[in-house]
């Protein structure tokens, strides 16, 4: 048999039928829904009058409109408070298991499905959300979806889709003390740009990636959507098996032996091919700080800032040019000149306890910079605030002078409360950069969960392998 | 889904590279439940000089004059023409949603992002590439001439332009016929129901894991 690369394996195994035209319907084993991509999907079968076909594959959760402080309030918008309110009315009329507000699971849909142990290897996952690529980390093929799309998956279990093509990015090598799966896929965007993984799905090799934890890995497969790939794959070894066992919804028992066993097939034949194949060496990476409105304008720490009159392609200078304007900066600034006065630590990139951790590292001791006026740490799910907790790192955080909130996607889009002011300039361990993400004319830098913690203390970006 | 045929319209151009889901219609409007009423938000923050909510009405906001959509001679464009990978970003099919409501059945750019060009299709939005070049000539014709349109021919996948150049485009079969028909995905998918009865049967027995029971 023709040797299969890691997606194929997933793809094949997944199509219920083929059309002649390269349409094929696939099927889907799991579907997570959060309150602002669903209310219309929900409300179309209700139109049509048309079942959930399979309400046991699908888990809902609120995330992007829920508070991070005063929870007792309540939600005190009334239109987000209308939108989570549609979703338990949903869930309910629908019998779709929901993780509402005040259950402890609750948070970020893409740190609770992992950690519930929802996402498995060789599984299909959708979510009506692009940072669905996250669940790559597992060996499942996992890609966000459009609410009609959504609709589409809660009444038929099933999308039509084209076979995308494959993309390997293979990193050999071993990433520096300080350096994280944050700064590679930065890095990485930065060399292929927003649009280099357009139609493809991406699978990370190298020894670079097995060394990564599966957290690192999440973080990995979370920003693929950035390179404008839908998914990201990393194949299973003995960390995702380890990751997986005992998790709530995960197997038990011989269904898990045999499980198992499947699993550890998950990973490219020898001699697999792929429409294409980039390598990077791990050795390169350094810190990554993004400076303009989209994920590929990202240097190194040690770099200055780009001069759009010595770029000659019109259409990339004048978005230099824009993008410096929008941001506040000049040409030719050094990166670590740049000073923050907001720090935000969370979202489904970087709110997992690995990231705590390694955030509060750079803390332990010391205080936020006067300059900073909120830094803020959101974990990803009640259950990452928990083991934090456990751990003492919120007294780390709140010593320091971080705000320590309940969890949700708060700043990573500023839909609740948790909004930058214009002309206010944020160090965040989000995803997106874009105009106005965070809150209108608020400037985003995209780091690192260690690297927005120092530039917590020092109140501006620093090198932070300096202190490794 | 209204079908989509043939189309002769004024053109707006929004002239910048990776136009993002955010620009597209800010997060603030994804608050509603609704699926129509987001064509006043469309690119929200590059239109009007004030922070729109959603539920206020657009009617007296300061407007940005430089704007495109904000210029007279604009105003009833049904086809964008942009640049490289529009539609980046998030999944949100509010972005198409705020397009069709403000009346824009037809997007022109030299590629699109994969979620955002998918979305189009289910909206009866046409997402059309053509190359950069291409794009560059319609650009400048737009600029330049005021009251510039082009017919839009799915049927045949071509495009004129007024001194009638014609461009060919591909859309693939299946999306076409979707398209030209108006047909809901959902119901021809139903049409499959006992291949997808069979495949789930298969796959319980294969990977029993993959199947939860309700209430674990
Ligand atoms: S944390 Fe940010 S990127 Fe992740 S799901 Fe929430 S809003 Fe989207």
């Amino acid at each position: 048999m023709k040797p299969q690369n890691l997606f194929e394996k997933i793809w094949d195994a997944h199509v219920i039928r083929a059309d002649g035209d390269g349409t094929v319907l696939l099927y889907i084993d799991r579907h997570l829904v959060h309150e602002v991509t669903s209310p219309q999907a929900f409300e179309g079968l209700r139109l049509a009058g048309r079942k959930v076909r399979r309400p046991e594959a699908t888990f809902a959760v609120p995330d992007h409109n829920v508070p991070t402080k005063h929870l007792e309030q309540g939600i005190i918008d009334p239109i987000a408070r209308l939108q989570v309110e549609t979703l338990d009315n949903n869930c309910r009329t629908f019998a779709i298991r929901q993780f509402g507000m005040g259950d402890i699971r609750q948070g970020v849909v893409h740190v609770m499905a992992p950690e519930q142990g929802i996402i498995l290897p060789g599984l299909t996952v959708v979510c009506g959300d692009s940072h669905t690529a996250t669940h790559g980390a597992f060996a499942a093929l996992a890609f966000g979806i459009g609410t009609s799309e959504v609709e589409h998956v809660l009444a038929t279990q099933t999308l039509p889709q084209k076979k995308p093509k494959t993309m390997r990015i293979h990193i050999e090598g071993d990433l520096a003390a300080g350096v994280t799966a944050k700064d590679l896929i930065l890095y990485i965007i930065s060399r292929i740009g927003t649009a280099g993984g357009t139609g493809h799905v991406l699978e990370f090799t190298g020894s670079a990636i097995e060394a990564l934890s599966m957290e690192g890995r999440m973080t990995l497969c979370n920003m693929a959507i950035e390179g404008g790939a839908r998914a990201g794959l990393v194949a299973v070894d003995d960390k995702t098996i380890d990751y997986l066992h005992g998790r709530p919804f995960a197997p038990k028992g011989t269904v898990w032996n045999q499980a198992e066993q499947a699993w550890r097939k998950l990973k490219a034949d020898p001699g697999a091919g792929y429409d294409r194949v980039l390598t990077f060496a791990a050795q390169e990476v350094v810190p990554q700080v993004s400076w303009g409105t989209s994920p590929e304008m990202t240097l190194p720490i040690t770099g200055h800032l780009p001069n759009p009159a010595m770029e000659n392609d019109p259409v990339r200078r004048s978005s230099i040019s824009k993008a410096l304007a929008y941001m506040g900066l000049e040409p030719g600034m050094a990166i670590a000149d740049i000073a923050v006065d907001t720090v935000f630590i969370g979202s489904c990139t970087n709110g997992r306890i690995e990231d705590l951790r390694l955030a509060a590292e750079q803390v332990v001791g010391k205080k936020v910079a006067p300059t900073v006026k909120l830094a803020m740490v959101v974990p990803g799910t009640g259950l990452v605030k928990q083991q934090a907790e456990a751990e003492g790192l919120d007294r780390i955080f709140t010593e320091a002078g971080f705000e320590w909130r309940a969890p949700g996607c708060s700043m990573c889009l500023a839909m609740n409360a948790d909004i930058l002011a214009p002309g206010d300039r944020c160090a965040s361990t989000s995803n997106r950069n874009f105009e106005g993400r965070q809150g209108p004319g608020g400037r985003t830098h995209l780091v690192s969960p260690a690297m927005a913690a120092a530039a917590a203390v020092a109140g501006h970006f620093v090198d932070i392998r300096a202190s490794h | 889904m209204e079908p989509f045929n043939r189309l002769q319209a004024l053109v707006v151009p929004i002239d910048r590279a990776n136009v993002d889901t955010d620009a597209i219609i800010p997060k603030q409007f994804l608050k509603s439940i609704n699926r129509s009423g987001f064509g006043p938000n469309l690119f929200d923050e590059w239109r009007y000089l004030d922070r729109g909510e959603p539920g206020q009405s657009c009617v007296g906001r300061p407007l940005n004059p430089d704007f495109a959509l904000n210029q007279p001679r604009y105003q009833g464009a049904q086809i964008l023409l942009s640049r490289d990978n529009f539609g980046c970003g998030s999944s949100r099919e509010h972005a198409p949603w705020a397009l069709l409501d403000y009346g824009i059945r037809v997007v022109i750019a030299p590629s699109f992002a994969d979620i955002f060009f998918n979305n189009c299709f289910k909206n009866g939005i046409l997402p059309i590439v053509l190359t950069g070049e291409q794009v560059d000539q319609l650009m400048q014709e737009c600029v330049a001439q005021e009251g510039y349109q082009l017919t839009v021919d799915l049927e045949t996948q071509s495009l004129s332009t007024p001194s009638g150049e014609k461009f060919s485009f591909v859309v693939d079969p299946f999306r076409r016929h979707c398209l030209l028909h108006g047909l809901d995905d959902i119901g021809l998918t139903l049409q499959h129901v006992s291949a997808i009865e069979l495949y789930e049967q298969q796959r319980r027995q294969a990977a029993p894991w993959a199947f939860l029971s309700q209430g674990v």
